[in-house]
């Protein structure tokens, strides 16, 4: 069966209807960009469904659809791990626990909590970090986006202009981004927030449709079992050894490195998740959100990890013509959505889903972007590099930094698209550099004895021992110095790249929080109780929801998400 | 923030739903078209979905409009 994608006049009517509305938004919003905490921070007004479909839906960009429709079809039901333990644990945690003091605290980013909890430091060594690292995310998105564009729209033409010759790849690339330029420009975080929400509602009813026929052709739910090893229907019950799964990994390293490290360090530490929730109207909404984005985020594996699963079915039943395309000596796993969209869909909802695809790598990057405003104009711009102006000129800042941010990222994307190791090797040091970053924020927040030296050389031990842990170790198979080893010796061999990292994850966060523990126990305490009220739990006076109605109370919603992960971890065990 | 996102929201799935029903009905004779679905008329169905879902992304949006007109009415 020939991939190919037949679009009609109905497709790209509806792709316009989209951008026309993606711009239509940002226009609509931006007479209320008056000042720069409307334009940086939403003006901390969003109810909590807005901002928590926010919340998963920054998240739902390439990595996760793409990416999760690959998994699925390697790995088949073990990839719901970075939902039921990935992610629900940590986003049921940040609403309970961390969001009063990020938004009680008034910090206005993570990076700013950092400085008001710890020092100067800190802050500075995680603003700079993120700045960079959601620069090259926002930039590698753009990048996969003008890939998938070019495998799914059947434009092929180069043009001349002023001797640089222009193809449709370029092409994409810079009409992406200039779309995401103008509403990002136009209505700042607001904008952002929106065009996610706008984007999450495509994904789902782009893709439903999509799910139903992939299921119709496998023969339902009983057929694509039938067509599966039975290793790729369970998730847990083959993590005793991580020889008898097809991740390689054991229940350990799940539990401890994705279900605890890495997970609460994503959902409970990364800024631009966390901006989301702090862009809420109040501190109610803001701890909902986290929980409100759970709720569908459960049920997101239905629409991108399901799809993987019944590709590889597809190819197993003789039955049926069904097939991947091939890169190197395996399926090209990347493949799978578009591939199922070229196989299933007729012209009408195929630029629905179309659209929708662009639209999650487009919201990918704009919410990178907004985040990245925010830390470089706060963060870097007002601490270092000019304090003390007025709150217009903050504003004007914000607005050019997008300008500023976008022409970044499209020199990421090109970077990205010549020097593949680069990128990688880069997001390999932010690995590095995130890995242990729970551990500060869970030192920081609960103790009040950890010192702003504890934390700082804390994530720097975290930061070492990540790479050296890399550097000793390989996964099996290893063919590239990227993917560890580097040392020279390799003192353990992983089952698989992915029992590496969870491992990698373990021992940053454990060096980070002796190391942060010790030094806290060797150095003064700068800080008075009275300047870390609001920022460390036992100085904090409780939240009473005692007046709210019980059902509305965010531990009402934080039960309610249990009961469904739970439920859903049994009937996928 | 101004604007209800609810009413963008509404008004983008209902054009999108009248545009896909509409494209459903009339293609539902082309059996050619709709071979890759199994017979089925999906541009039909996901049409009818995306209609009553922007329909009632815009009933909520108007409803809330409704609430905050009379609030805001002098007495």
């Amino acid at each position: 069966m020939e991939q190919s994608f037949n679009l009609g006049w109905i497709d790209y009517t509806i792709m316009l209807v989209y951008f026309v509305f993606v711009i239509g938004i940002g226009w609509a919003l931006k007479r209320y960009m008056k000042s720069a905490t409307a334009f940086l921070e939403a003006g901390r007004s969003l109810p909590a469904w807005v901002t928590g479909l926010a919340f998963i839906s920054a998240n739902l960009g390439a990595l996760e659809v793409i990416g999760m429709a690959a998994s699925g079809a390697k790995y088949g039901m073990m990839t719901i791990h970075f939902y039921l333990i990935g992610a629900i644990p940590g986003m049921v945690f940040l609403g309970l626990f961390m969001m009063p003091f990020y938004y009680g605290s008034k910090a206005r980013s993570v990076p700013e909590y950092l400085k008001l909890r710890f020092d100067e430091k800190t802050r500075a060594f995680n603003a700079f970090a993120f700045a960079i690292m959601t620069v090259l995310a926002s930039g590698i998105s753009m990048y996969a986006l003008a890939l998938l564009a070019q495998v799914l729209l059947p434009f092929d033409f180069t043009v001349t202009i002023i001797g640089i010759n222009i193809t449709e790849f370029d092409f994409y690339l810079i009409f992406a981004a200039l779309i995401v330029l103008i509403y990002t420009y136009l209505g700042g975080l607001t904008s952002a927030i929106y065009n996610e929400v706008l984007q999450f509602f495509l994904i789902v009813i782009g893709f439903l449709p999509l799910v139903f026929l992939a299921l119709k052709h496998v023969g339902g739910w009983e057929g694509m079992k039938a067509n599966l090893d039975v290793g790729m229907l369970h998730s847990w019950q083959n993590t005793g050894s991580p020889d008898a799964n097809p991740m390689g990994v054991e229940w350990f390293g799940v539990v401890a490195g994705l279900g605890f490290v890495l997970a609460f360090g994503y959902w409970c530490t990364n800024f631009l998740v966390v901006q989301r929730a702090m862009a809420a109207g109040s501190m109610t909404a803001a701890r909902k959100t986290p929980m409100i984005g759970a709720l569908p985020k459960m049920f997101i594996p239905f629409i991108v990890v399901i799809p993987g699963m019944i590709a590889i079915a597809l190819l197993n039943d003789p039955s049926i013509d069904f097939t991947l395309p091939v890169k190197g000596d395996s399926f090209d796993y990347d493949k799978v959505i578009p591939t199922l969209l070229a196989t299933h869909f007729p012209t009408g909802v195929l630029g629905l889903g179309v659209t929708a695809l662009l639209a999650s790598f487009m919201s990918g990057m704009a919410g990178n972007v907004s985040a990245f405003n925010t830390v470089w104009t706060y963060d870097i711009y007002q601490s270092y590099l000019v304090p003390d102006k007025s709150d217009n000129h903050y504003l004007r800042v914000g607005r050019l930094t997008t300008v500023f941010g976008i022409i970044v990222s499209i020199l990421a994307a090109y970077i990205a698209k010549s020097f593949n190791n680069v990128m990688d090797f880069l997001q390999l040091i932010f690995a590095f550099i995130n890995a242990p970053l729970f551990a500060t924020f869970l030192l920081g927040m609960f103790t009040r004895r950890t010192t702003g030296h504890g934390a700082f050389y804390g994530l720097i031990a975290g930061t070492i021992a990540a790479a050296i842990h890399h550097g000793l170790t390989a996964p099996v198979g290893l063919h590239s110095q990227i993917k560890g080893g580097w040392m020279g010796t390799i003192v353990h061999h992983y089952h698989s790249e992915m029992a590496q990292n969870f491992w990698t994850a373990i021992y940053a966060f454990a060096a980070c929080f002796v190391v942060t523990v010790m030094i806290s126990l060797l150095t003064r305490k700068l800080k008075t109780n009275e300047q870390l009220k609001g920022l460390v739990y036992s100085l904090t006076p409780r939240l009473v929801d005692k007046e709210m109605v019980w059902y509305k109370r965010p531990a009402t919603l934080a039960i309610l998400v249990s009961i469904i992960a739970i439920a859903f971890t049994i009937l996928f065990w | 923030m101004g604007v209800d996102i609810r009413f963008p929201i509404g008004l983008m799935f209902t054009i999108l739903g009248l545009l896909l029903t509409l494209f459903g009905l009339f293609s539902s004779s082309n059996s050619e078209l709709y071979k890759i679905s199994y017979d089925i008329n999906i541009n039909l169905w996901t049409g009818i979905l995306s209609l009553v879902f922007g329909l009632v992304m815009l009933s909520l949006f108007l409803r809330r409009k409704k609430k905050v007109v009379e609030e805001e009415k002098p007495v």
